[in-house]
């Protein structure tokens, strides 16, 4: 049985301590999973590779690449794959298709378009769709990243969308990139009227257009002067062989990495995460309970910094009054 | 007393009211005005081929010589799927490929034994060869040229399909991205207009379309769309004096179907547009060159594998489609066999679907009179219908930049067609006699015999082809080669240089076809093209429902939504069946991971691995079923996925699907099985047998 192979999660997840890449698959089926037992002992994994188990922060990069539909994100994903692949860091990939259905069912086709090696197998790639909540994230794709960052060195969430997404990214990624095509219009719209939060590093593909490229350039960097953004990289690339600026751009992101208060960041993310869990399950009356968002983002940043999500979400549960 | 005038002065050399007047002249000659009803003469038949080709060259070769002596007036090789994706057989991609669609050709040794004893300057050969048909074109010519005596470049006459954007929208024998395989086209079409003037370099295909769903407007306007493509690529690789050669010589691949009455009009409304195209957009003052030529081959999709026998029925009927009405009459014909849905067809099968064509053209009176329709209200009626609806179309496709541009819109409408047809013959609106209605059935005798009415290509081609291919490469001037790839190489990178002129010379020095393929691949890049699934609506009925609401089920009980993965392993690129499974298993609740074509046994274990999926579904209508079913059982056990359940759809015959259950897999499913929700029902129970859970459906 299928079930019973999958172990307990306190196994797996000292095997993801342990940095045991062939775990991974086997964990998200658990923290993917509805099923109570399923996901008591995804608590248990999730526990396992929590700073406090782990000593510190999950040694992975995690870096949030977003997007419209059709700017090449997976071709630009081929390359930085093969960019990190090429200094010897494993990868995983969560690909979060936005294709979800009245039926319930999605086609999740991302995985195809970013090439690798199929035996290399220090690259995971893990397709899930986005469900039913509006625009964001797979309801386990922050809790994914969160136990894969301790096997991988580079953990990437992909995303599709532009204006809404960035935010919910950005509370589950170290690191946001927003990819461009030449003739973005709508986007730099976004961006000036502020709808858009400025992403850490704006990637702007198929320089290989020409012209066009250039001006779009341009137009984002006098946007993000305006904006008082002057320090966010924009990074030009052309995937298309010879791919361009791949090296320059993984650069940058590693750069930003390298200036961020990770910790901190982390942190942030693991309080907004179990918020984010506790309100889909215990609603509006639920958060009121805690005396508002606000309120309740606040005391959960006296608490242990170093627990894991779930720990955080029974802790709101409890100071909610028990119930559910 | 008839006036000679050589062909080339009549259309360029005489000052135009000159000609008017010669013109006039020669119609009010002495000649007796023929009844309005018949001909003076009978026509000429029509060309007629047949789809032929396996294994290697000798054994090709053979086969083309019996052919011959039948009465096929032409030839048409089938090459096999490493040939037309740019492979050696030796290749890993080429494994269980090698021969099976086609006759496998790596170098000009090959092209050689494949063409002996035919003299070639008085042949006329069509090629279904694509990505690769600057290659293949490269090795006939130097083929040719090799002859004893040999045949002169412009003496060759015949046919390369060269024809991509239909690849990446159906058939998928694709090797290069859009831009750099719309210069091949161009390139080989700029290099034949001026040294083999009696090519026709480019069979633009509206078959293939026909095959993935389209309904005859998409079949006419996407079709339409597709030359405009490569006309306009042209035009910026030729001087424009020369543009109404080259578009007289851009000739089209149809196919028709059963309601040929329709189908009929289809090719009347096509031969209006282009006449149309020719005059409006590019300038073709002569009306000759504006003619729409094509040749045929008649609908597979709709041959069944029920009543096999019925299908010869179904081809005569859409013979008649592209014979009837003289004005549209096709210039050459092949017929599939009646046994195409069970499995590659033997020569005698073959036999028969010529000696239709013999009949048609020679028994009967087809051929004795003027074009039957003008006049006909019906007739007419359909071709404006069908006019309207395709130039709508075709503005639709020019609005998104043409049809380059518009490779994902058109390919999602084709699956989406498709998907109606499916739904039509579900439901019982669309008839597919002996297979949907009128099934019970005597046993057919045609299928008793021990080969079970198919041909078999012998297991040991590949082996012999891998051991000849790395035989050639160590006898040959390997330093003339690496200078000639190089130098191709160089060619690539420079768009302004025809890429022609250093591919024949690659092809004298001795390179193989996976050579000239992968310098290309280097310079290019690779692609890979949208599968179309995404866009598809989905459907909504009660039969679905039901399936829908034991998906949550068992969905529920398992945790995770039930996921699916359809694999496409090898290289066959006939994805419409995988493509409708994903589209149903989605409309289902099932999350759905469609890859597209063309992957590696690995690639598929990987994908099973990572992704967590419940079941897995392959499909293969190539035949190399025996070869890669098993090889991706063995990855899946290398990837630590053996417990993940693998149902096999395709075109398989009987006796492997019993050798396939034996080695794992959990069901085979055939052309038979056209109910999807009854094999959607299947694979949910199939996944709640080996979860533990209960399943309330089942086969």
């Amino acid at each position: 049985m299928i079930r019973a192979r999958v172990g307990n999660g306190r196994e797996l997840g000292r095997r993801l301590r342990d940095r045991d890449l062939t775990a991974a698959s086997a964990a998200l089926n658990l923290i993917e999973s509805r099923a109570s037992d399923d996901r008591e002992q995804a608590r248990a994994l999730l526990a396992e590779v929590s700073p406090a188990a782990l000593g510190g922060e999950a040694p992975a990069h995690i870096v949030g690449v977003t997007g419209p539909p059709g700017v090449g994100k997976s071709s630009l994903l081929s390359r930085l794959v093969g960019r990190w692949r090429s200094q010897q860091r494993s990868v995983a990939v969560l690909a979060v298709d936005p294709s979800s259905r009245r039926s319930g069912g999605s086609l999740l086709g991302d995985r195809a378009r970013i090439e690798t090696d199929p035996k290399d197998r220090e690259v995971f790639i893990r397709s899930t769709a986005a469900g039913t909540r509006l625009g964001g994230l797979a309801p386990a794709t922050r809790a994914a990243a969160e136990a894969l960052a301790a096997a991988f060195d580079v953990v990437v969430i992909e995303t599709v969308g532009v204006g809404q997404s960035e935010t919910e990214i950005a509370d589950a990624a170290d690191t946001v990139a927003v990819v461009l095509q030449p003739a973005s219009g709508d986007v730099l719209q976004f961006l000036k009227a502020g709808i858009m939060e400025v992403p850490d590093v704006l990637v702007l593909t198929k320089t290989d257009l020409g012209a066009d490229a250039v001006r779009t350039m341009a137009d984002l960097r006098a946007a993000l002067l305006a904006l008082g953004a002057s320090d966010t990289e924009v990074c030009a690339v052309s995937s298309v062989p010879p791919a361009r600026g791949i090296i320059e751009l993984a650069d940058a992101l590693e750069a930003h990495r390298r200036r961020l208060d990770l910790p901190e960041r982390r942190r942030r993310a693991r309080r907004r995460h179990a918020l984010e869990s506790f309100a889909v399950e215990h609603g509006e009356r639920g958060l009121r309970a805690l005396g508002g968002r606000v309120q309740a983002e606040r005391w959960l940043s006296d608490q242990d910094p170093d627990l894991a999500v779930p720990d955080l979400e029974r802790a709101l549960v409890e100071r909610a009054g028990g119930g559910g | 007393m008839v006036l000679t005038i050589p062909t080339e002065f009549w259309f360029t050399g005489i000052e135009p009211a000159l000609r008017r007047h010669l013109k006039g002249f020669i119609q009010s000659g002495p000649m007796p005005e023929p009844p309005s009803h018949r001909l003076p003469e009978p026509d000429r038949p029509w060309m007629m081929r047949t789809y032929a080709g396996h294994s290697d060259a000798r054994r090709s070769n053979e086969l083309y010589r019996k052919n011959l002596e039948k009465g096929q007036t032409g030839l048409s090789i089938a090459f096999d799927l490493p040939t037309q994706t740019g492979y050696d057989p030796d290749h890993e991609l080429a494994k269980g490929e090698v021969g099976k669609v086609g006759v496998s050709i790596a170098h000009k040794g090959d092209m050689e034994t494949l063409l002996d004893g035919i003299p070639l300057d008085q042949m006329n050969t069509s090629m279904t060869i694509n990505a690769t048909a600057a290659w293949l074109l490269a090795l006939y010519i130097v083929a040719a040229e090799n002859q004893d005596p040999p045949a002169p470049e412009d003496k060759l006459q015949g046919t390369t399909q060269n024809d991509i954007l239909k690849e990446y929208l159906s058939r998928g024998t694709y090797a290069f991205p859009p831009g750099p395989s719309m210069r091949l086209i161009a390139d080989t079409i700029a290099y034949t207009v001026e040294h083999v003037p009696k090519w026709n370099p480019i069979n633009i295909c509206s078959y293939h379309l026909q095959e993935a769903g389209a309904t005859p407007v998409q079949e006419i306007a996407f079709t339409m769309s597709n030359a405009i493509a490569v006309l306009d690529a042209v035009k910026q690789r030729v001087p424009q004096e020369l543009m109404g050669s080259v578009f007289g010589r851009i000739s089209f691949f149809v196919n028709a179907g059963v309601r040929f009455i329709e189908e009929h009009a289809k090719l009347r409304a096509m031969a209006i547009l282009w006449d149309e195209l020719g005059r409006e957009r590019y300038g073709v003052e002569d009306e000759k060159h504006r003619r729409l030529r094509y040749g045929v081959q008649v609908n597979s999709l709709g041959l069944t594998e029920a009543q096999p026998e019925n299908n010869v029925y179904r081809i005569a009927l859409e013979a008649l489609a592209v014979t009837l009405g003289r004005n549209v009459r096709a210039r050459a014909i092949q017929l599939p066999a009646w046994n195409e849905a069970l499995g590659l067809p033997r020569p005698w099968d073959q036999q028969w679907s010529l000696r239709l064509q013999q009949i048609l053209a020679y028994e009967t009176d087809l051929l004795e009179y003027p074009d039957i329709f003008e006049g006909s209200k019906v007739m007419d009626g359909l071709v404006s219908e069908l006019l309207e609806g395709a130039r709508e179309e075709m503005h639709r496709v020019a609005e998104l930049g043409g049809a380059v541009e518009a490779v994902d819109y058109m390919k999602a409408a084709l699956v989406e067609s498709h998907r109606r047809r499916w739904q039509r013959i579900e439901s019982g609106d669309q008839i597919a006699v002996g297979m949907n209605k009128f099934t019970s059935t005597e046993p057919s005798p045609l299928t008793a015999g021990a080969d079970g009415g198919i041909l078999v290509v012998d297991p040991e081609v590949e082996a012999e082809r891998t051991h000849a291919v790395q035989q050639w490469r160590a006898e040959r001037d390997q330093a003339a080669v690496d200078a000639a790839l190089s130098q191709l190489a160089e060619i690539a990178q420079n768009d302004s240089e025809n890429i022609m002129p250093a591919t024949i010379a690659a092809a004298r020095a001795g390179a193989t076809t996976g050579e000239w393929a992968q310098t290309l691949r280097e310079v290019f890049g690779e692609y890979r093209a949208p599968t179309g699934v995404g866009e598809a609506v989905a459907v909504g009925n009660e039969d679905l429902a039901e399936v829908r609401e034991e998906v949550e089920r068992i969905s529920e009980a398992l945790g995770r939504r039930l996921k699916f993965l359809v694999g496409k392993p090898g290289l066959d690129g006939h994805s419409n069946g995988a493509e409708q499974i994903a589209v149903r298993a989605r409309d289902a609740g099932m999350d759905v991971v469609y890859e597209g074509i063309r992957l590696t046994p690995s690639q598929i274990a990987t994908s099973a691995a990572q992704e967590g999926v419940h079941v897995i579904g392959l499909s293969i209508l190539s035949g190399s079923h025996r070869e890669l079913i098993p090889a991706v059982m063995d990855a899946l056990r290398e990837a630590g996925a053996e417990d993940v359940p693998v149902v096999v759809g395709g075109i398989i015959p009987e006796a492997d699907a019993a050798s396939l259950r034996e080695a794992g897999v959990a069901a085979v499913y055939t052309p038979k099985d056209w109910n999807l929700n009854g094999m959607m029902r299947d694979i949910i129970s199939l996944v709640a047998e080996r979860h533990g859970v209960q399943s309330a459906v089942g086969a």
